[in-house]
């Protein structure tokens, strides 16, 4: 986003708790005053922080829903034109378009094209493998996999402001505050 | 400290047994009403009802087994059910006995017909009866040291009876395979005594699995909606029950469609008249009907992550499955009577009501004595935990 990038040159602004306790606290705040683009980092899965951080469906399982039927009608479709269009062969007196015979290439087909789908799909949403992301240059960001528990706003929330959002932060009694460049 | 009590089902079971027993006595009087006029139909219909709901119960006892071996919350919050579905075999051992009658009504090789003579030595009537004795004897067996066991635990030593339970389950699992397959060629296939399929015990094997899961979901979800259960049962038993349920579906439509490939590709004289004796005359459409409502559309609604969680639609789907569960024994088992021209007769449904009312009473009879959930099983309070999802 240009426009947000003019704005506040900055990626947003990381904020460090000591308890996850104290960051679920801060989450509910950050929520209630009206951000939505945020992400927290933590040592290890927080119970209820999902739910404040606004996590919702994700488009996954439509796009396996979509990859399964896709391979499932080119697998049939491969079948009836090599045994009925490209290459006929009479087998055993029975129609060339035997669908019965189709059935188990289709299926596997379908579970293919779904896996590959939920693979890819999953990939192409979360944006992973990310060897690259603004919040690796705060040094002390290393600690989320250790015993600190991180909250991030991120500077292209519409609400992002940042004099208000770092005060408001600070307002929260955390650890420490970085900006985040990018 | 008895926690037992506190899961005891509420009055409300109650007034659901004596309804039971009079709609199954209800249907029984109807069915002997038209036994005077028609033996024949009777047999028919009664050994098509018997074959339904002996198949729940066989059902239940088998993902009982199964869940000793497995273990998971999803089968704590079913084991009374099961317990108490695999116990209505009792039950159904007795009401038997009529077949016994009906058997040269109901299986053409006990007529002079034409079968090879090492057939008729499997064929006969003494040898059907002894077998079928065998068959109940073994499932009962089983269901009575898995229910001694499990009343046991309610009074504490819980982890050397799991021991026990799962020692059991595993040689029983393999003992109902083969008694299962064999009361299936018995009762079922042999009714086209020319026809054979490898696969048909495990068809009907995976039949009982299923409507035995669809069962215990409807039950499981009106119980669960009233005291003492309202708020135990979470979103995430129904998930994983439903997942099974899935599972189940997946299983019989890749036992049934494999059964139809072996046997459209073989195309052998001796195989082929069984599909061909439901391909007219009607038992098309119920073929058709059972691809689309038995397997396509549950399949694809039970994909959804909402619907199993919520168990008031798993319960719907559950009691649809039921239906369709009878609709495919009824393909399987009435074309024998009728090939080639689709026939259904008040008294299969009137049997049906008959022998169910009566195996629903005999089920909540057993429900009902014990509290609703294995209180003494040490799996029992992970099972209930609160987890974060």
């Amino acid at each position: 986003m240009p426009k947000a990038r003019t704005k506040s040159p900055i990626y947003g602004l990381l904020a460090e708790f000591d308890t996850p306790a104290a960051l679920l606290v801060a989450a509910g705040h950050v929520r209630e005053k009206g951000y939505r683009r945020m992400d927290a980092y933590t040592p290890f899965p927080v119970e209820g922080l999902a739910a404040l951080l606004g996590f919702r469906y994700t488009r996954v399982p439509l796009i396996t829903l979509i990859g399964g039927i896709f391979g499932g009608l080119a697998g049939y479709a491969l079948q009836y034109w090599i045994s009925a269009v490209n290459y006929p062969i009479n087998v055993g007196g029975r129609p060339l378009h035997s669908w019965p015979s189709f059935i188990p290439v289709t299926f596997e087909l379908s579970i293919l094209g779904a896996a590959l789908a939920a693979v890819l799909g999953m990939l192409a949403l979360n944006g992973l493998p990310m060897p690259y992301h603004p919040v690796f240059h705060i040094p002390r960001f290393a600690l989320a996999s250790r015993d600190r528990f991180f909250l991030c706003i991120e500077s292209s929330d519409s609400k992002f402001d940042r004099q208000e959002t770092r005060h408001f932060l600070e307002s929260l009694g955390p650890r420490d505050i970085s900006d985040v460049p990018y | 400290m008895n926690k037992a009590a506190a899961y005891l089902p509420g009055s409300e079971i109650q007034r659901v047994q004596s309804g039971a027993v009079w709609v199954g006595i209800s249907g029984f009087s109807l069915c002997l009403l038209g036994a005077y006029w028609n033996r024949v139909q009777f047999f028919h219909s009664y050994l098509f009802a018997f074959l339904f709901w002996t198949g729940i119960a066989l059902g239940c006892l088998a993902i009982m087994m199964l869940h000793h071996l497995t273990a998971g919350a999803w089968g704590m919050v079913i084991r009374r059910l099961l317990e108490s579905g695999s116990k209505t075999l009792a039950l159904m051992a007795f009401l038997f006995v009529p077949l016994i009658f009906g058997l040269r009504s109901i299986y053409s090789w006990t007529q002079p017909i034409q079968l090879p003579s090492q057939q008729l030595e499997y064929l006969n009537i003494p040898f059907f009866i002894a077998r079928a004795a065998l068959y109940f004897l073994i499932w009962l067996w089983i269901v009575y040291l898995l229910g001694r066991w499990s009343q046991e635990q309610e009074r504490g030593e819980g982890s050397r009876l799991l021991r026990k339970m799962r020692l059991l389950s595993g040689p029983g699992l393999v003992l109902y395979g083969l008694t299962a397959s064999f009361a299936a060629i018995d009762w079922i296939m042999s009714l086209e005594p020319h026809w054979y399929s490898t696969i048909f015990g495990l068809l009907v094997i995976g039949g009982q699995v299923l409507s035995a899961m669809a069962f215990v979901i409807v039950a499981l979800v009106l119980l669960a909606a009233r005291q003492p259960l309202v708020g135990i049962v979470q979103p995430r038993h129904f998930h994983d029950l439903g997942k099974l349920l899935l599972a189940f579906v997946m299983i019989w439509a890749y036992l049934a469609f494999s059964q139809l490939l072996i046997i459209w590709s073989g195309n052998l004289t001796e195989e082929i008249p069984w599909y061909l004796h439901r391909w007219q005359g009607g038992w098309l459409w119920i073929g058709i009907l059972l691809i689309v409502f038995h397997f396509a559309l549950p399949f694809f609604l039970l994909l959804s992550r909402d619907l199993k969680r919520s168990g008031k639609t798993l319960a719907i789907l559950a009691m649809f499955l039921l239906l369709m569960r009878a609709m495919d024994l009824f393909w399987l088992v009435v074309p024998g009577f009728s090939p080639e021209r689709f026939r259904i007769h008040w008294m299969d449904v009137a049997a049906s009501i008959g022998v169910g009312g009566l195996w629903l009473a005999f089920f909540i009879w057993q429900l009902k004595k014990r509290s609703l959930l294995p209180v003494g099983d040490p799996q029992l309070p992970p099972a209930l935990e609160r987890t974060h999802e």
